[in-house]
């Protein structure tokens, strides 16, 4: 299964200039066990999709949301800044909507 | 037992809201009436040209209607970060629209001004008593050295509650204030009136986002919220929206690198044990909030470094042949234009001047570069690509002059599978090429340690 088959939302934005936090709230706790057993969300996964020290990656599964939230340095430095492209830090997460999860049911 | 009310107005000042909505939230007699004007949000333009990003006619007519409402009911209304960057400029801006239309209105009260803005010789004193901690990585972006703040053209402290309350206490009606955390404009008044910390400052979280953390949210619009001691209620006033436990807590969330822990002056908000329970139809009650002082106080420090000049050009490319080969093309189009620059220009690409392609259509967007770089290319070529190209110079004038070579060149640039003269990018525009502005990154990730709350922010009372 597709992330977005999962969820009701993805999303990221800026938290401050300099680190981009991932929100994904599951449908129902259910999908979040689901997709937290099948343990392709993970620190690693976010490491290597932006190029960023894993040890700077922190994942939070958040029970009472069936959510979860991730948070990394920006990758591009300062938002807003000649290496950016993405002021609001907004569409970081699209490679993530389509990624599989867990397995079908 | 102390009941506290709070109205927000809206989460952005000049974002608008419906006057019906404030005029509901009004006649639920709140203490006062907040709103918050600024953020790093939108970049570092603001901070670092000193403009700032509301027009003066959608942050009027906010206004008006606040300060009309405050002075009907004679309750404070705290405006915090004012003029989006909250520097002196940007603050001089908003102060210049409430005494315009304090006149225009007839209305009169006593204006607090609290600056927050910092002299780079300020800064540099922090830097050498060691007063400033980087967030970051050390040497990662936001590294604030001498030679960082040697380069910055702006900086501000961002205030907690306690400028707020001296304004209060000092009898303001109205309080203006720089760069402020969002919550300490919510969170001054109910701490002052003894709302426990806890309770005060996640209330304030969620009113600094107006109708935000509602489930369906069509436009910006107030929030209201009632605080006791032992928890906090919130309800948008607008009838037709609705927060639920859910909604709540999902937009703790938004904008926060940590979803239970959030970093204020002075403390952190710890809402990990917090229980939200439905209250009414639509409305929602929280217990559980605690609030962890640190032993030191400290407020994050923001600044913005001028980095050039931008031009820019925009057009398409529709070519599959084109489109095939666009690494290759745009390598050939790159030498080209460093080049032609340096021998009529006398400018050296790397030194003088920066260039960058964004494809929209393959890898403009950050993430679908990152997702690209993983996974693969796209499983078929698009058949168009928006190419931006993307020069930062010294000057305009330098910046002006590149980007005309630099889209001329890709324009004609020889196209291998083709013989003869061709033209390769579709220009929307004439002219083909756009004066991007000055460009600006920001330059601090630290907070500084203060020996008092009021450190670094002066207040000026004036009656309007």
């Amino acid at each position: 299964m597709k992330l977005y088959q999962t969820a009701k939302l993805v999303r990221s934005k800026n938290a401050g200039p300099f680190t981009i936090t991932f929100d994904i709230i599951f449908t129902d706790h259910g999908a979040c066990h689901l997709v937290r057993a099948g343990g392709r969300l993970d620190a690693e996964l976010f490491s290597r999709l932006y190029r960023v020290p894993r040890e700077t990656v922190r994942v939070y599964w958040i029970e009472a949301l069936h959510a979860v939230k991730v948070s990394i340095p920006r990758p591009s430095g300062s938002a807003g800044g000649p290496a950016d492209a993405d002021v609001y830090g907004c569409q970081w997460y699209a490679p993530l909507v389509e990624l599989e999860v867990a397995p079908d049911p | 037992m102390v009941e506290i009310r709070a109205l927000a107005a809206t989460g952005m000042l000049g974002t608008g809201f419906r006057a019906a909505s404030l005029a509901q939230g009004l006649r639920q007699r709140p203490c006062f009436i907040g709103c918050d004007a600024g953020s790093t949000d939108a970049g570092p333009y603001y901070l670092g040209s000193g403009r700032t990003k509301s027009s003066p006619d959608a942050t009027r007519r906010d206004l008006r209607l606040m300060l009309e409402g405050a002075r009907a009911y004679r309750i404070p209304l705290l405006i915090g970060s004012g003029g989006y960057g909250g520097a002196r400029r940007h603050v001089a801006e908003v102060r210049e629209l409430i005494v315009g239309l304090a006149a225009e209105a007839g209305l009169h009260f006593r204006l607090a001004v609290i600056e927050s803005e910092m002299e780079p010789a300020k800064l540099r004193e922090f830097l050498d008593q060691g007063r400033l901690r980087p967030l970051g990585p050390a040497g990662g972006p936001g590294h604030l050295d001498h030679t960082a703040i040697d380069r910055s053209t702006r900086m501000v402290a961002v205030m907690g509650a306690e400028p707020f309350q001296a304004a209060l206490q000092s009898g303001a009606d109205v309080v203006l204030a720089g760069r402020a955390s969002d919550a300490a404009v919510y969170a001054a008044y109910p701490l002052r009136a003894g709302i426990p910390e806890g309770v005060a400052w996640h209330a304030a979280k969620i009113l600094e986002c107006g109708a935000a953390s509602v489930e369906h949210r069509p436009y910006p619009d107030c929030m209201f919220a009632w605080l006791h001691e032992d928890s906090f209620t919130i309800e948008p006033p607008n009838e037709s929206l609705r927060a639920t436990p859910q909604s709540v807590l999902a937009h703790t969330l938004y904008e926060n690198p940590d979803p239970f822990r959030l970093l204020e002056p002075g403390g952190c908000v710890d809402t990990s044990q917090a229980a939200y329970e439905a209250w009414g139809a639509r409305g929602v009650m929280v217990r559980g909030s605690r609030f962890e002082h640190h032993d030191r106080y400290t407020v994050k420090v923001e600044a913005a470094a001028r980095v050039g000049y931008r031009a820019f050009t925009f057009g398409g490319i529709a070519d599959p042949l084109i489109l095939r080969s666009l690494d290759a093309f745009l390598d050939g189009v790159t030498t080209t234009i460093a080049e032609k620059t340096e021998a009529s220009l006398g400018l050296v690409m790397g030194r003088d001047f920066s260039l960058r392609y964004l494809r929209y259509g393959l890898d403009g967007v950050p993430g679908t570069a990152a997702g690209r770089a993983v996974e693969g290319g796209p499983p078929t070529a698009p058949r168009e690509v928006g190419l931006v190209i993307d020069v930062i110079a010294g000057d305009r004038e330098h910046a002006l002059a590149i980007i005309t070579v630099a889209y001329h060149t890709a324009l004609h640039y020889q196209v291998p599978a083709w013989t003869g003269l061709t033209s390769n990018i579709a220009f929307p525009f004439s002219p083909p090429y756009f004066d991007g502005g000055e460009v600006f990154e920001f330059t601090s990730n630290c907070v500084a340690e203060l020996t008092s709350p009021l450190e670094l922010f002066p207040m000026e009372l004036l009656d309007v």
